[in-house]
């Protein structure tokens, strides 16, 4: 198998482990490279999004400043630290859920933050991106690999029981991209195809029984107006067939930095927080947006990479879903923003404006280099 | 079981890569399928969105002409645009809803009408950011005190737009007409593409008439707006024509002295220039405030004026009709003359009443015992009615609706007056097909004193009274005096259609002006009071309109049932005798005699316009006729 020569081939490989400087700050010089570069590039895209205000250029930065800070705190961690405390950040995360439903603050008819006292405000439900993979991580790295069937079923309530609490807030997207990172554990651990399938098939079965019972009206209204946003132009069709003239009139080689009309005219809405991709597509074009979904094929080809060469389980697990959760990021959001799919308030990750998701993000990828830099020098 | 104990680690790295590769593979055509979702877009339908961003963008918008003025003789402003503001909010923009509404009701006089109409249109599908007005015309004050409070109100914005205001529109309301916001019906007359950006028309009067002039040709401008559709930068601009300054023949001081001379009576004076047919007052009293109506009148004022019982909304000058009575008498004097029915000199006796045959029904003069022997000229100058019998049947109807005719009763002769009415000329053939009944000479008797069926309004009057001053030469009443420009009122005048009234002995024109100069002058003048004293000579004569009945559903007291029971004063009349300035008919509703009510509001009206008015204006050759007429 062609593919597995190039993944146990890495001890010959001189990008495989990092040396010298890199290795003491427990940094992959490739990641970090790709991730400068989305980030740097985003923020040329962001000025032009915010309408050439330079303040939000500047939060942005501030916020990245502090995002790789944690990033480089969590990379000089074991991953030995984050497997020990998994079981107690899951518990801590359940926690807050719970506390924001009684007590959280928000906007629009949603409690998504905690405001306890002497602490910044923070969102639980960020936080469990983190560690609902780590707990399911932990918990079926702890036995034989592929995992029995009631191990699954415990792995899947690990997920599950988050998810219904995030749902509660009410923020489906959340929720969902908090499942995945874990179900995505679950796949890694070697659930087997046959339960894949079966899985698959309850989810058709339920998704007509969440469509009656389970979702709100505001949500459903998405859905419709995703499979046709002609039938309601000015209301919640107006921000998809908004985006997707941006990205249509963008052409080939785009209309140019700083240059596309759509939103600079504010005709695009959340033009640099959620929709910021439609802005790269109308003034970088077609060619923009290979560059950038290359960038993010790099990143997550190099996560993958560091994640099928970690040294055990736990590791291997975390990476591969956190990884992969990355990708949900990049492919709903550009689904979403290309009339793809509904209209759900994911972000692209590391380019949109905003604070909670890029730290949670950037401590992720902290874990990845963590995971990559720490190797015990005993081959298993 | 504890962690790390046989644990097959290869197995399961190997587990994991398998996976990966899956993952991998998945993510890979994903990701293709995000890039061939962007190349459908961006590369295969490209020229669809770059269409759609374009028409997002460029706007074209239509710039409203600006309307044109109007000037009354002497350069005074009657009807100009003044910037009206409203205010406006923009739901995108504004932070809480309730709270701005609230902090707006209690800095602005806002109606619940004002709100419902608001909440309304917030729950309408719109495009984002687009603004939604809230209240209308505010006031100078509101303005004021919604700038010192807008730093706390996002998104609420005050808008100007041009409106008509009149200044002196107590005085001119019914002479000018004014204009109102464009209705459903109005909207399927009007060419959508001119109108694009008006939002009002003319509804009345001269405003209406001239709409076509005053309103001008639309502009254009091709816009880059932002969302909200805020103008960013205009790309590309044809300026719109704005509409033409009219000047009319009203003279706001003669409007102005009808108004004072009728204040407090209902009524209606007309004054035309004769020798071109210049309308110079047209005044229906009392007035109303035709502001008001521009914007859109309130209910309760509305109400006030249309259910007020001295109707100020009527306008009495063009659509009031009334029976003539002796105001006619002048022109069926004409009638008998040139119709050979009397003589100059024929004379009869009056007994003090008429009979057609002597057992017949008696026809009672207005003096109990009659006038003795009577010729014409004494006839008019006492307004003998058993003369005007006589000349009557002598006539007969035929002859008698031909001549009246030619003095444009039961027409509007107007050239541009909007919403006058013909009046009612009766004939045997009109009495025939509306009434079914055959026309008694009864009829024609009445006829002969402007009483029964006949019917005329104030402007038909001065129409006539103006042709005897111009000696039979018709001119048209018009009330566009001027264009300012480059463009002729003829171009937008109709035609005139009036042959001139050609007498088989022109010199009558002149005894009858001679008589109607002794009503005036005479020392058995009707008239003569309101004459006395006055440095030029005039010709007039009195009439008296007999109040038949009440309408039933309205509701007087029995000292206003005697009040609105007394007969209409009606005078006709114009000065100077040899050379006419002004003609003109009053009417004062319930004003008893017409000697004793309407002349002397008229001569006030001549002496104004001949001695008061002239020193600034045209009229400085009045005085030497008037010496020439004293040395005679």
């Amino acid at each position: 198998m062609a593919t597995r020569e190039v993944f146990s081939s890495t001890a010959s490989n001189p990008l495989g482990r990092p040396r010298g400087l890199w290795s003491a700050l427990h940094l992959d010089p490739i990641l970090l490279f790709l991730l400068l570069a989305l980030v740097s590039g985003g923020l040329f895209v962001l000025y032009s999004g915010a309408d050439r205000n330079f303040d939000v250029v500047k939060a942005q930065g501030l916020r990245f400043g502090v995002a790789f800070m944690v990033m480089l705190v969590f990379a000089q961690l074991d991953p030995s630290v984050f497997r020990r405390w998994a079981p107690w950040l899951y518990g801590l995360g359940l926690l807050g859920l719970i506390a924001v439903l009684f007590v959280g603050v928000g906007a629009k008819g949603a409690q998504r933050w905690l405001a306890l006292p002497g602490l910044p405000r923070f969102q639980p439900s960020e936080f469990m991106k983190l560690a609902v993979p780590m707990m399911a991580a932990w918990y079926l790295s702890r036995h034989f690999l592929p995992p029995r069937l009631s191990r699954i079923g415990v792995g899947l309530a690990i997920v599950l029981l988050p998810m219904v609490l995030i749902v509660k807030q009410p923020d489906l997207g959340t929720s969902l991209l908090v499942g995945m990172a874990g179900l995505f554990v679950v796949f890694f651990a070697g659930m087997s195809w046959k339960l894949i399938s079966a899985f698959f098939v309850m989810v058709s079965v339920a998704a007509p029984v969440m469509w009656f019972f389970g979702m709100r009206d505001y949500q459903k209204q998405r859905v419709l107006t995703m499979l046709d946003p002609q039938s309601d132009p000015l209301g919640a069709g107006w921000n998809i067939i908004q985006s997707k003239t941006a990205i249509g009139s963008g052409g080939f080689d785009g209309k140019g930095w700083l240059q596309g009309t759509q939103s600079h005219l504010e005709f695009l809405p959340e033009s640099h927080t959620d929709f910021i991709v439609a802005v790269l597509a109308e003034e970088f074009g077609f060619i923009g947006i290979l560059v950038l979904l290359s960038v993010y094929f790099l990143i997550i080809l190099r996560c993958l990479f560091i994640a099928a060469t970690a040294q055990d389980s736990f590791s291997r697990l975390v990476a591969g879903a956190l990884t992969m959760t990355f990708f949900i990021y990049v492919f709903v959001n550009v689904g979403m923003v290309s009339g793809l799919l509904p209209v759900v308030g994911v972000p692209l990750p590391l380019v949109s404006y905003g604070g909670t998701s890029t730290v949670t993000l950037m401590a992720a990828f902290g874990i990845l280099m963590s995971i990559h830099t720490h190797r015990r020098m005993i081959t298993a | 079981m504890p962690w790390g104990e046989f644990k097959d680690t290869a197995a399961e790295r190997r587990l994991f890569q398998r996976r990966a590769v899956v993952m991998l593979v998945i993510v890979f055509l994903l990701m293709a399928g995000l890039i061939a979702r962007m190349y459908q877009l961006q590369v295969v339908e490209h020229d669809i969105y770059t269409t759609l961003s374009d028409k997002n963008r460029v706007q074209v918008q239509s710039v409203p002409p600006p309307r044109g003025l109007v000037y009354d003789r002497n350069q005074v402003l009657l009807a100009e645009n003044r910037p009206v503001f409203s205010v406006t909010v923009v739901p995108e923009r504004v932070s809480g809803m309730d709270a701005t509404l609230e902090q707006l009701a209690s800095i602005l006089d806002v109606s619940e009408e004002d709100m419902e109409r608001f909440q309304r249109r917030l729950r309408e599908p719109r495009r984002p950011f687009q603004e939604i007005p809230l209240r209308y015309d505010l006031t100078e004050d509101e303005i004021a005190r919604l700038a010192v409070h807008r730093h706390e109100l996002p998104g609420v914005e005050v808008e100007a737009e041009l409106v008509r205001y009149y200044p002196h529109s107590e005085l001119t309301a019914h002479a000018l007409g004014f204009v109102g916001r464009i209705n459903r019906d109005e909207l399927q007359r009007i060419d959508p593409v001119n109108y694009a950006g008006t939002n009002y028309i003319g509804k009345s009067g001269v405003e209406r008439f001239y709409e076509e002039l005053l309103h001008g040709k639309v502009g254009y401008q091709h816009v880059e707006t932002n969302a909200r559709g805020r103008t960013l930068r205009v790309l590309e601009r044809e300026n719109p024509v704005p509409g033409e300054d009219l000047q009319l023949h009203i003279d706001l001081r003669l409007q102005n002295r009808a108004h004072e001379l009728l204040d407090g009576r209902r009524g209606a004076i007309v004054a035309i220039e004769p020798a071109t047919g210049g309308i110079l007052a047209l005044a229906s009293v009392p007035g109303f405030d035709a502001n008001k109506f521009v914007t859109g009148i309130s209910v309760p004022d509305y109400r006030e004026l249309s259910e007020s019982k001295d109707k100020p909304l009527f306008n009495r000058a063009l659509r009031g009709q009334y029976p003539p009575g002796s105001t006619l008498k002048p022109m069926l004097a004409i009638a008998a003359l040139d119709s050979g029915a009397v003589t100059r000199d024929y004379t009869i006796w009056d007994p003090g009443h008429f009979q057609i045959n002597s057992a017949g029904r008696r026809w009672r003069d207005w003096k109990r015992g009659g006038h003795g022997w009577v010729d014409l000229t004494y006839a008019m100058t006492q307004s003998c009615d058993v003369y005007f019998y006589e000349a009557a049947v002598e006539m007969g109807v035929d002859t008698m609706v031909n001549y009246l005719a030619h003095f444009g009763f039961g027409e509007d002769a107007t050239l541009d007056v909007s919403g006058a009415l013909s009046g009612l000329l009766p004939s045997p053939d009109w009495k025939r097909a509306t009434r079914n009944e055959p026309w008694y000479p009864g009829d024609t008797v009445n006829l002969g004193i402007g009483q029964g069926f006949m019917l005329s309004t104030p402007l038909q009057l001065a129409t006539a009274t103006a042709l005897i001053a111009n000696r039979g030469e018709w001119v048209e009443p018009r009330l566009l005096k001027d264009i300012q420009g480059d463009r002729t009122p003829d171009e937008f005048l109709p035609n005139e259609t009036h042959e001139p009234l050609k007498l088989k002995d022109p010199s009558n024109w002149e005894f009858i002006a001679d008589a109607m100069a002794e009503v005036m002058h005479g020392v058995k003048g009707t008239a003569r009071a309101a004459a006395r004293g006055a440095t030029y000579r005039m010709a007039g004569k009195t009439g008296t309109a007999q109040v038949f009945s009440l309408a039933e559903d309205e509701e007087y007291d029995a000292e206003e049932i005697r009040e609105r029971l007394r007969d209409h004063a009606l005078f006709v009349g114009f000065a100077p005798l040899e050379n006419p300035q002004i003609a003109v008919a009053v009417i004062v509703e319930n004003g008893g005699g017409g000697s004793s009510t309407a002349a002397p509001v008229a001569r006030a009206l001549f002496d104004a316009w001949l001695l008061e008015f002239s020193a600034t204006g045209d009229g400085a050759l009045v005085s030497k006729t008037d010496f020439e007429n004293e040395a005679r």
